[in-house]
């Protein structure tokens, strides 16, 4: 395996989050309905185990996952299922089926909520179903069931948990404002975590712009160890803090692993085949949630803010929160917003709507004005002069100006060798490129018409595979016939005795 | 509330290719100084011609092909290759010929592959090249610079300027104001069989570290470049590994034979080397793609370039030097294929 210190290239970009991150956390009330999307974020649904009309209560499990990249869903609310239907939401494609609660004020819980005695004592088999069952999902922005990935972890072996704090996005700071304000709990949840995942080490890792998030997970660290000194059992001498340099794409998975891991994880293959294991703060963090109070997946942190609201901030938001709430708790809209992005101004997805709800996986909401996005609305394509900066800041060391090209000729041996596949989607080719090409749409529709080529392809070859494998059991059945027919004539012939009258 | 939605990235750092082309244009201005200061306004008209001409035959080419002209003119590439044209002829080049050179560096070096970004050769370096072979003498005709001597005067080079840029018969007036370049003068002295130090003790080519009239002109350029570098608009491999291309050749021949071989840095700061290094070899459109690729692009430019001066039939060798690697970008290309992140 190749070593590499840091990945390649990468650029420090205007963070914009001092904005929001000034204040506490606020806490959102109980909002009067939520709609939760079966599909939190990770492309994959749950199925809805309630009707409408039901009766809920929070903590009540409403949604099943079926598949092992869906989350189970928990209503966040006491009252009733008004509708199961589709609407827009905040994951691939802008729709979803969701399902409507609406609150009837009664704030009852669900009696299966309960204290999580002896999370400590539970095997790690018995952590991961547990951690299934809380819906416990990548709150980092990727929705992916956590106890999947731990799952995968420990078939493999797990040398390494990273906890990734490292939040190098513009405009986002959740992580950050849940660090500073509850690093016990991050802390918390990393022992669990990297118990499940029979990880050797967890490695948090914090970008260096983030002093006071730093410095409460170092205290946080150091008070759990005083508190069990002596008790060896919950001592964790292998949890360790990481500061990691601000340049975006740190955050994202591959690259964050190689600059704390030292080690790059080969293309095609997951981190958890190189043993490592990468979880958001957040999610740690609602794992010891989970842990302390027994509470599944109901709320969130979510940052509010860009030019667009009044008083940008951070809110911890039941799930299915419609935003337009979590806009009125950051004082409403200002000036003319022109998009509304749950995420970073870099990645993040533009949204139809402010009625759609918070899902798992979001972990902000960007207004933005002309102000925070007018250099992409005033942008004018032109053609491509080969200039490199785009290679200079490709995170995965790509040669986007080469994959354009073969983007724009839709060669698909040529975005092969070139590694469409090996984009992480970062938007930094896109961001320094002075003729303004939207390079990363080009690629995701690349990719897009690749696997749509790829499946084709796939049901091609099954299909002559099918009409090969039947042929030639036509042929063996005639075959066999055949000889049946002649094994028969040839006794009959030995016998000299004809039944079909001598004329065979 | 609704809202418009639009793919990611929604933010962009605003750099713009009109905006690298006016840097390359300002980075250029010290040597366009020096340019003037010693060998006279000819360089003013070279460019003003070669502009006028570049606006008109790009604005003819995108009207031919049915393009909208206002944005592609407004990009400034046309100027960049328009201004390394004027750079790159004789200050002394009468008008229709800057103007020949010019437009078909346009339509043959650009147009012709598609216009902007599509072009495999540098532009100016086209009709630089299709001016040398075709007109040899106007192109080889250079004013004597001022640091020669102190004979003739500022106000004297203009009026030859004018003169030779509207076409008089320079031999009868202008007689000892004209001559050939240093480097042309020791080809020619070398071919005679005289040695290098001969040559240059004659005072008349070269100074202390570069040739007469040219090492200032590189020595600004080099600032310039340096400039360029420094606001990230050429990164340092092109101009590097062309100087090395030809400084360590020069350096390991002028060790061996000193009497026939040129010191590195008479071949640093003579003709178009600062030129070529920081501003032509760099055109992104026609060079290799990845770091490594312009490290072998610029070594071979530079190599080539040495060859040429060495032995070749023409005192300076970078324009052929870049048309040649120009030609070799695609192989290189294919070789220098960064390795992608988990490959």
């Amino acid at each position: 395996m190749a070593v590499r210190s840091t990945f390649p290239a990468g650029l420090a970009l205007d963070a914009h989050k001092q904005q929001a991150c000034g204040a506490p956390i606020i806490e959102l009330p109980q909002p009067p309905r939520v709609a939760l999307a079966l599909d939190q974020g990770s492309g994959y649904s749950a199925e809805p185990v309630v009707a409408v009309g039901a009766t809920v209560a929070i903590g009540t499990l409403v949604a099943r996952a079926n598949h092992p990249y869906a989350s189970a869903l928990h209503s966040p609310l006491a009252g009733t299922v008004a509708a199961i239907e589709t609407r827009d939401a905040a994951t691939e494609g802008g729709r979803s089926v969701c399902i409507v609660i609406e609150s009837d004020g009664s704030g009852r819980i669900d009696h299966r909520v309960r204290q999580a005695e002896g999370a400590a004592s539970l095997s790690p088999d018995e952590l991961i179903q547990w951690l299934r069952d809380a819906g416990i999902a990548g709150l980092g922005g990727a929705g992916f069931p956590t106890a999947t990935k731990l799952a995968a972890g420990r078939a493999r072996g797990t040398q390494t948990l990273v906890l990734n704090g490292a939040e190098c996005e513009p405009w986002i700071c959740s992580d950050d404002a849940l660090m500073r304000s509850a690093a016990d709990e991050v802390v918390l949840g990393a022992i669990l975590l990297r118990r499940a995942a029979g990880a050797e080490r967890c490695v948090i890792a914090i970008e260096d712009d983030k002093p006071a998030a730093i410095a409460a997970v170092t205290h946080a660290i150091e008070r759990q160890r005083n508190a069990a000194q002596g008790d060896h059992d919950q001592r964790d001498d292998e949890l360790t803090l990481a500061v990691v340099p601000a340049v975006y794409p740190q955050g994202a998975e591959r690259q964050l692993i190689t600059t704390v891991a030292g080690i790059e994880i080969r293309s095609g293959s997951l981190p958890a085949d190189a043993g490592v294991i990468c979880q958001n703060v957040a999610t740690a963090a609602a794992v010891a949630r989970w842990a302390t109070r027994g509470e599944p997946i109901l709320s969130r942190v979510v940052t509010v803010t860009g030019s667009g609201v009044e008083h940008p901030c951070n809110v911890r938001a039941p799930i299915g929160t419609p935003l337009s709430a979590l806009i009125a708790a950051a004082g409403g809209y200002r000036g003319t917003p022109l998009r509304l992005i749950a995420g970073g101004s870099m990645t993040g997805r533009a949204l139809p709507s402010d009625e759609v709800g918070v899902t798992k996986a979001m972990n902000c909401v960007l207004v933005a004005t002309r102000e925070d996005i007018g250099s992409r609305l005033g942008a004018v394509e032109m053609p491509c002069i080969r200039c490199g900066d785009c290679a200079n800041v490709c995170p995965v060391g790509l040669l986007p100006q080469q994959l354009h090209r073969a983007a724009v000729a839709d060669a698909h041996d040529s975005l092969r060798e070139l590694g469409v596949r090996d984009c992480i989607d970062c938007g930094l080719c896109d961001y320094v490129c002075p003729s303004q090409i939207p390079l990363a749409d080009r690629f995701r529709d690349a990719r897009r018409r690749l696997n749509e080529a790829d499946a084709m392809a796939a049901r091609a070859a099954d299909a002559r595979q099918r009409h090969e494998t039947r042929t030639h059991r036509l042929l063996e059945a005639a075959a066999a016939e055949q000889q049946a027919f002649e094994s028969v004539r040839n006794r009959v012939r030995q016998s000299g005795d004809d039944p079909a009258g001598g004329t065979g | 509330m609704r809202f418009d939605t639009s793919p990611a990235p929604h933010v962009i750092a605003g750099y713009t290719v009109p905006r690298v082309m006016f840097q390359v244009l300002l980075a250029l201005v010290p040597a366009g100084i020096a340019h003037v200061a010693l060998f006279g306004p000819g360089l003013l008209l070279q460019l003003s011609v070669a502009c006028v001409t570049a606006l008109l035959t790009e604005a003819a080419a995108l009207r031919w092909r049915g393009r909208d002209a206002v944005p592609a003119l407004k990009d400034g590439s046309v100027l960049v290759t328009a201004f390394l044209l004027a750079f790159s002829v004789p200050p002394l080049l009468p008008w229709w010929l800057g103007a020949l050179g010019t437009a078909l560096a346009v339509l043959l070096g650009k147009h012709v592959f598609g216009g902007l970004g599509q072009n495999p050769f540098n532009p100016a370096m086209v009709g630089y090249a299709i001016l040398l072979v075709s007109f040899p003498a106007e192109m080889t005709r250079w004013p004597v610079p001022l640091d020669v001597d102190g004979t003739h005067t500022w106000p004297e080079l203009a009026r030859l300027s004018f003169a030779s840029f509207y076409g008089a018969d320079l031999t009868s007036h202008w007689d000892g104001y004209t001559g050939a370049t240093a480097l042309d003068s020791i080809r020619n002295g070398l071919a005679l069989r005289y040695t290098l130090p001969e040559l240059l003790g004659r005072g008349d080519i070269a100074g202390e570290f570069g040739a007469r009239g040219f090492a200032w002109i590189n020595l600004a350029a080099l600032a310039g470049g340096i400039y360029l570098m420094a606001r990230g608009i050429v990164r340092w491999h092109i101009p590097v590994a062309v100087l090395a291309g030809l400084l360590v050749p020069s350096f390991i021949a002028h060790a061996l034979d000193s009497g026939g071989a040129l010191a590195p840095t008479l071949q640093a700061f003579s003709g178009a080397t600062m030129l070529a290094a920081f501003f032509i070899a760099t055109d992104p459109v026609s060079a290799a793609t990845s770091d490594r690729g312009r490290l072998w692009y610029g070594a071979g430019i530079g190599l080539i370039a040495w060859i040429i001066r060495t032995w070749g039939g023409y005192p300076d060798g970078f324009a052929f030097a870049v048309l040649l690697l120009n030609l070799a970008v695609p192989f290189i290309d294919r070789y220098t294929v960064p390795r992608i992140y988990g490959r």
